[in-house]
């Protein structure tokens, strides 16, 4: 009843092209980011921040940056946790540089986090073509089996080679503390969860929106005609060696960001082992959920698997059952795995299909025919 | 350049000055390989037969183990313990082709493979909600000590796995060959449709096909399971029998072991001669990159299915 476009005329090509052509939706997107950038950091606890809406946060840019290359361009990866591991790198290296002994300056100067963050998605963008590579010639299966090579290798060499780690005996990197603007701390141990959730909170509806734009460009179509049909794509003139290449780059540039961002803003200090292969599955399981080819369904998927653990760590306590920790585990897996079947059988193109069918049905509601 | 040298040359003095050490690592190595082959044998099954990725495989090799070793420490005695394990394996067979194929029918191959995905989660759960996630010790009588051949020492087990790994191959061979359901397994192989046209029942064949891999995955993880015990980590083997099946071709068995002779005997020597050069630990990745260097070749495998594209 509510939702009708009924009676709103587009006069422009400006108009019709926008990403919210029916205004509804412009009002609850404006509301949403209303509620998020503003509500949430008042209402949230400390504890919401730090264990929900940071990690949710951080695994929409991997999962953004998964879809770029998987939904989009049709490249199944299972590299995500490598590339992760290489922005987290990037950007402890980039920031515990000494810009000022490098150049001979007095006093010792470090790069700005923004910079920091943009170097780290840039480098990993550079790695994420490296491994790109072999794309133009393994298809499918054969590609995926082969992008674990990105990420066994990855997480090898930043075990291995201590100069990752600024020759920490642990092989740990912890986040040093720096500013955004003098005053406002974002990383390290003295930065307030709520700065860090609304730096994040900035950096993914950038990414979310330039993610958006370029899915509607020349770039994004070429990546979906590669994606349908590579061979027919080729013919109608793109080319594939520049599209994929392109693809990875800017896939491994979000998956980037995002380790930079689970090193820096969420957990503070990481080891090349939070970035196993677990996480890239993860990344995985939040496009298939959230639904392929999506920017929408990205943040969807990533809520369900952030959320999904963490009411099952909490659901039995909260309904006053008393089962032994062990047990849960084992349980946890069960259940993870049973919904993930549960949901590919219910909706294979994910959540966002669905909020689509609701769209559609409310379009109609109360009268459909 | 010491890095070089150390790369390049001392690798191959050192194999030089002591050919008989190398041969004798090199056949640890394919014997070892025997053992990923047995892995990666399950996924070519049921890759061939339905198409589907099943990365669910070794989920299935530790669940066959967890059960196999639970029955035998219940006392049952081994040939008691395997008929009943392969009964666990049929059932579990039937249930996920009845619960998780039969609803996909049709579906993006991508959406198989995430199916199996869950489906690993699941098994990994209810194994060890069953049967507990302490290690459990499989002695099944396979002696573990070494063996002088002339100038060079194999150790017992690995000709034992290796025997076992080439009976296996020539049971699947013969069942493939001479037996009516291997006809009918080999034309849904082939054709999907063609084969349902002609009246074979695909749904009794996947559920063939899913227990047949589960027996395969039983062999596996008692062999595994003999070799490092049996626990959580067995399932972890998938991730090294992966390689080994790109690098044979998702649907040649034959490609399953000669792919797994490369991989074991690739890495072996790579440990043994390379890692003090580029640092040790490269077993992680080493069977990947040796794959991908392959696959650059051969984009379908060693003995793949030669991919034709059509628009």
């Amino acid at each position: 009843m509510f939702y009708r476009e009924a009676g709103q005329f587009k006069a422009s090509y400006a108009a019709d092209q926008q990403i919210f052509p029916i205004r509804q939706d412009r009002i609850a997107y404006y509301t949403l980011l209303a509620v998020a950038f503003a509500a949430v950091p008042m209402v949230a606890n400390e504890y919401w921040m730090a264990t929900i809406l940071i990690p949710f946060l951080v695994m929409s840019i991997a999962s953004l940056g998964l879809n770029i290359l998987t939904g989009y361009a049709g490249q199944l990866s299972l590299g995500t946790g490598g590339f992760m591991a290489t922005g987290a790198f990037a950007a402890y290296k980039l920031s515990t540089w000494d810009i000022g002994a490098t150049f001979g300056l007095a006093e010792p100067m470090h790069l700005h986090m923004v910079f920091v963050f943009l170097g780290a998605g840039v480098i990993t963008a550079a790695v994420g073509v490296l491994f790109g590579m072999p794309s133009l010639r393994i298809k499918g299966f054969y590609l995926a089996v082969a992008t674990l090579a990105a990420q066994f290798f990855l997480l090898w060499l930043f075990n291995k080679v201590p100069w990752f780690t600024n020759y920490s005996t642990s092989g740990v990197i912890s986040a040093p503390p720096r500013e955004l603007f003098p005053g406002v701390v974002i990383t390290g141990p003295m930065a307030h969860p709520v700065t860090k959730y609304l730096f994040l909170l900035s950096l993914v509806v950038l990414l979310a929106l330039g993610a958006k734009n370029i899915m509607r460009c020349h770039l994004g179509r070429a990546w979906m005609a590669i994606r349908d049909m590579d061979i027919a794509a080729e013919i109608i003139g793109i080319r594939p060696m520049r599209t994929k290449l392109a693809a990875f780059a800017l896939s491994s540039f979000y998956c980037g960001i995002a380790g930079a961002a689970w090193a820096f803003l969420y957990t503070g200090s990481v080891e090349p082992l939070a970035f196993s292969i677990e996480v890239s599955f993860k990344v995985l399981f939040m496009i298939i959920i959230g639904g392929l080819g999506s920017i929408m369904g990205s943040f969807l998927g990533a809520a369900f698997i952030t959320l999904l653990p963490v009411l099952l760590t909490n659901g039995p306590r909260l309904l006053g059952l008393n089962i032994p920790v062990d047990i849960i585990s084992h349980l946890e897996f069960m259940i993870f795995g049973a919904l993930i079947i549960f949901f590919l059988i219910v909706e294979p193109h994910g959540l966002a299909r669905l909020w689509q069918i609701a769209k559609e049905k409310l379009r109609l509601w109360p009268f459909p025919y | 350049m010491d890095f070089l040298y150390n790369i390049l040359v001392a690798p191959f003095a050192m194999i030089g000055a002591a050919p008989s050490f190398f041969v004798e690592v090199l056949i640890g190595g394919l014997l070892s390989g025997v053992m990923y082959s047995l892995v990666a044998l399950g996924f070519v099954l049921i890759f061939k037969a339905s198409g589907v990725f099943n990365f669910a495989q070794g989920a299935m090799v530790l669940f066959a183990a967890l059960f196999f070793a639970g029955f035998m420490d219940k006392g049952i005695p081994w040939y008691g313990a395997l008929p009943l394990t392969v009964l666990v394996m049929l059932v579990l067979a039937m249930g996920i082709e009845r619960v998780v194929l039969r609803p996909l029918v049709n579906q993006p191959h991508i959406i198989l493979f995430m199916a199996t995905i869950g489906v690993s989660y699941f098994l990994d759960g209810l194994g060890q909600t069953i049967w507990g996630s302490e290690m459990r010790v499989l002695n099944i009588g396979i002696p573990q000590n070494p063996i002088n051949m002339g100038p060079i020492q194999v150790n017992a087990f690995d000709i034992v796995a290796a025997v076992v790994a080439g009976s296996l191959v020539a049971a699947l061979a013969l069942f493939f060959q001479y037996t009516r359901i291997g006809r009918a397994l080999r034309a849904v192989a082939d054709d999907h449709q063609a084969a349902l046209s002609v009246g074979i029942p695909l749904k009794t064949i996947w559920a063939i096909v899913w227990t047949v891999a589960g027996v395969v995955g039983l062999v596996a993880g008692v062999m595994w399971g003999a070799k490092l015990g049996v626990q959580f980590s067995l399932a972890m083997v998938a991730l090294k029998a992966l390689p080994v099946l790109i690098l044979g071709g998702f649907t040649s068995i034959p490609g399953a072991i000669v792919g797994g002779l490369i991989i074991g005997a690739g890495e072996k020597v790579a440990e043994v001669f390379w890692a003090d050069a580029i640092g040790g630990g490269i077993e992680d990745w080493f069977a990947y990159m040796l794959a991908l260097a392959f696959l650059l070749f051969r984009p379908q495998g060693l003995f793949g299915d030669k991919i034709i594209e059509r628009v």
